[in-house]
């Protein structure tokens, strides 16, 4: 038995409303509906978890409690760091070795910049890695990238940069191909045509896949191509923490943290490149995420301190289909493939509520009605969910197709018992991705000189709601732009330049001007899930993830 | 790793380090067995064998003693795939140690995605690059396989060559591709985006309203 009796009992007032709800097709909500719909129950929509930043550039803007304590924070620098001391030199840093900082490696590498990446756990270790669903472009016969850009915008609620979303689209095809140059294997019909699936949100299919490794087989095959390359230097365990700036502000390299060995060391740099990914592991509003150990938006703490604007911060993605159950997953992803193959979203007594490929952020808002209104169902643990009806792809695409299609879903599952090309899956919503970041332009620039950004850490092109495929579209894009515009930034940097940290002591300056006393530094580099003994007689403290 | 630690038992091996006062560095990555990090050797209490899982995957069980690989060393010969003709002589060259091989299979019984390693090593030797990167596919790169291996093969490493040297070189191209990214070259769409970018809101709203939906089949 993989599910406990109780749940076991419900799964099959779902099994017995299948054959009638494959003929159903759920009407999609209007634009109205759908507004209202998220006002009420998106996250991004409760006031009381939100306060306005008190100093830096988005002085007065609306951002979650949690990055708010990290954005007002002080640096994690003790006094005395010699940055005269320089222990590296390079033509362009990059702080972070996933999708986009791979990505931008290579392009600034072959653009003959001397290039070091600097990433906080291993190279590859990031949200790229665990992206399932897909990446977008618009290279079939029936679609263009225009009709993707309004796809992109229609996601966004109309907010997205347009510039970036023009460059996002345009560059999708190339970036499918170079992919392939380099090695990726995409999910292809025999003629060699791509097959490809819908996203929510997208009017066309135009999702490319690998299996349900989609992030795992990019993330992969761009480490690989530059362990190949010995000119781009990689420091594995080696977090950024603090920004180098010169006397009049521009960026000048970075303070590094070697977690292995406790050391600090200082790069020179005539560009910097941040590609940090996303801040989940922040957990926002107490929500279980999806994301590496590693997304704790380090990037933006950065940025912000030195002074450049962020965008869109005040709005997350909460997928809709984190794992409520088993408890020893939850938070995880239920890759939005599985709704793409036709799996629908179903309550307590086995009905729909929901058309299962409206936007994620719509989605998810339906699913926390449906529970809210008490017509979703209690795990043992007390988490509430709905169930998404995973058989239903055997029926609609042949037996086998489950796990031929969703490999590391099955597998995830089935080490704890339950098999889902038979069983539906419980979901909730879970933190995913961080919609905004660092406002950038489309070449990556941002307002602070030399400080560039790319991937999740930035923000704009996706507006207030990202569609499933464009993350990974977004971190090769922009990855492979910023990179380029990295090395021309480096090569136009002629002048000599000084290493100082004049931009801490304005931050630290601003700090006390404005009475702020910062109860921890920032960034926090790694999330903390140990139970603290508080006590000498062993109380222990509450800090579960 | 020699300590005694009670934990509840419905954490995963993960989870109970965390629990028992563990803040990793090293042994955790994306926590939801995609990244390999956190490769786990442990043997079950009054049980002789040696077993191997995903920490972030794996729940505890009573009396386990585990250990997690921190970092083993597999090394990646120096090739750049660019350079390279994506014959399976290549492969061999560069990996020559699969022909020591013995098949002994304790590589498939190690690997904590279940996947048919022996299976991919034996393409490898036959040449079978096509075969080897589709049993291949869901390596997630724990290197378990390579601690296990008394032949001291590094095989998800020249498993990693045959699937980049098959979407590369052996996998068929797409047509649709070619075509689309040469008429981006040509600047077929600039003009319909330049349109959209500059109409309001109000009119893009009801475009997007108005969208015709590719059907499902």
């Amino acid at each position: 038995m993989s599910y406990p009796a109780p749940l076991q009992e419900l799964t099959v007032r779902v099994a017995q409303t299948r054959t009638d709800r494959l003929k159903q097709v759920w009407r999609r909500l209007s634009a109205e509906e759908k507004q209202s719909l998220l006002k009420e129950f998106h996250p991004d929509y409760r006031a009381d978890t939100f306060v306005q930043l008190r100093i830096g550039p988005n002085r007065g803007d609306r951002t979650p409690k949690e990055l708010a304590l990290l954005l007002e924070a002080d640096s994690l620098l003790p006094e005395g760091i010699e940055v005269e001391k320089v222990d590296y030199t390079c033509d362009v840093l990059i702080i972070g070795g996933g999708g986009a900082g791979c990505a931008a490696a290579l392009e600034a590498s072959a653009a003959g910049a001397a290039c070091i990446v600097a990433t906080k756990l291993r190279l590859g270790d990031a949200n790229t890695m665990m992206a399932q669903g897909g990446i977008q472009a618009a290279d079939k016969e029936n679609d263009s990238p225009a009709i993707h850009y309004l796809d992109v915008l229609g996601g966004g609620h109309f907010q997205n940069v347009p510039d970036l979303v023009e460059a996002l689209v345009t560059d999708a095809p190339e970036a499918i191909e170079w992919l392939e140059n380099l090695g990726v294997i995409f999910d292809k019909n025999p003629d060699g045509s791509m097959k490809t699936i819908h996203g929510g949100g997208t009017s066309r299919k135009r999702m490319h896949t690998c299996r349900d490794y989609t992030g795992a087989e990019i993330m992969r095959t761009l480490r690989d191509e530059v362990r190949s390359r010995p000119e781009i230097t990689v420091l594995e365990f080696c977090p950024a923490v603090e920004l180098l700036t010169t006397a009049s502000g521009e960026v000048a390299g970075a303070v590094l943290f070697n977690l292995n060995l406790n050391q600090y060391l200082v790069v020179r740099a005539k560009c910097v490149l941040i590609a940090t990914g996303g801040s989940g592991r922040l957990h926002y509003q107490g929500f279980p995420t999806s994301n590496h150990y590693g997304a704790t938006g380090d990037g933006l703490v950065l940025a912000y301190r030195a002074g450049a604007r962020l965008t869109f911060i005040d709005t997350m993605q909460y997928h809709p289909t984190g794992v409520a159950f088993p408890q020893q997953i939850l938070g995880q992803l239920v890759t939005e493939k599985v709704r793409s193959l036709g799996a629908q979203l179903v309550n307590i007594s086995g009905e729909q509520f929901v058309f299962p490929l409206e936007t994620r952020d719509v989605v998810a808002s339906a699913i926390i009605k449906e529970c809210q209104e008490e017509r979703g169902v209690t795990t043992p643990a007390g988490i509430k969910g709905v169930w998404l009806d995973t058989p239903m792809i055997e029926i609609l695409h042949g037996p086998g197709t489950v796990k031929k299609e969703l490999p590391a879903m099955v597998r995830q599952f089935s080490r704890f018992g339950i098999e889902i090309d038979r069983e539906p899956i419980l979901v909730f919503p879970t933190l995913h991705y961080q919609n905004g970041g660092v406002a950038i332009d489309q070449h990556c620039r941002t307002d602070v000189p030399f400080l560039l950004v790319a991937g999740e850490a930035s923000g704009g092109v996706h507006g207030r709601n990202r569609l499933m495929g464009n993350s990974l579209l977004d971190v090769i894009v922009f990855g492979r732009r910023g990179g380029r515009s990295a090395a021309q930034a480096a090569k136009e940097r002629s002048e000599p330049f000084d290493l100082t940290l004049m931009h801490l002591e304005r931050w630290r300056r601003l700090l006390k001007e404005n009475g702020i006393a910062p109860p921890v530094p920032a960034p926090i580099i790694l999330p903390d899930y140990t139970r603290k003994r508080q006590t000498a007689i062993g109380k222990l403290g509450d800090n579960d993830e | 790793m020699g300590e005694h630690h009670q934990v509840p038992d419905s954490l995963t091996i993960l989870q109970a380090l965390e629990y028992a006062g563990y803040r990793l560095v090293r042994g955790v990555g994306c926590r939801g067995g995609f990244c390999g990090a956190c490769a786990t050797v442990f043997r079950s209490g009054g049980d002789y064998h040696l077993k191997f899982a995903l920490a972030c995957q794996t729940r505890v069980e009573p009396d386990m003693q585990l250990a997690m690989i921190p970092f083993f060393p597999a090394h990646r010969p120096n090739y750049r795939l660019a350079d390279l003709k994506g014959t399976p002589e290549e492969v061999l060259n560069l990996f020559p140690e699969m022909l020591r091989c013995y098949g002994c299979n304790t590589c498939t019984k190690s690997c904590p995605q279940d996947i048919d390693v022996l299976g991919y090593v034996s393409a490898i030797i036959r040449g079978d690059i096509a075969t080897a990167a589709d049993i291949s596919f869901d390596c997630i790169m724990c290197g378990l396989c390579v601690a296990r291996c008394p032949a001291e093969l590094v095989k998800h490493q020249a498993a990693l060559l045959c699937r980049r040297i098959y979407g590369r070189s052996l996998a068929p191209r797409s047509e649709h591709l070619k075509k689309r990214i040469a008429e981006i070259k040509a600047g077929r769409f600039k003009q319909e985006i330049a349109q959209l970018k500059a109409t309001g809101i109000k009119e893009l709203q009801e475009r997007y309203a108005a969208r015709d939906i590719e059907p499902e089949d």
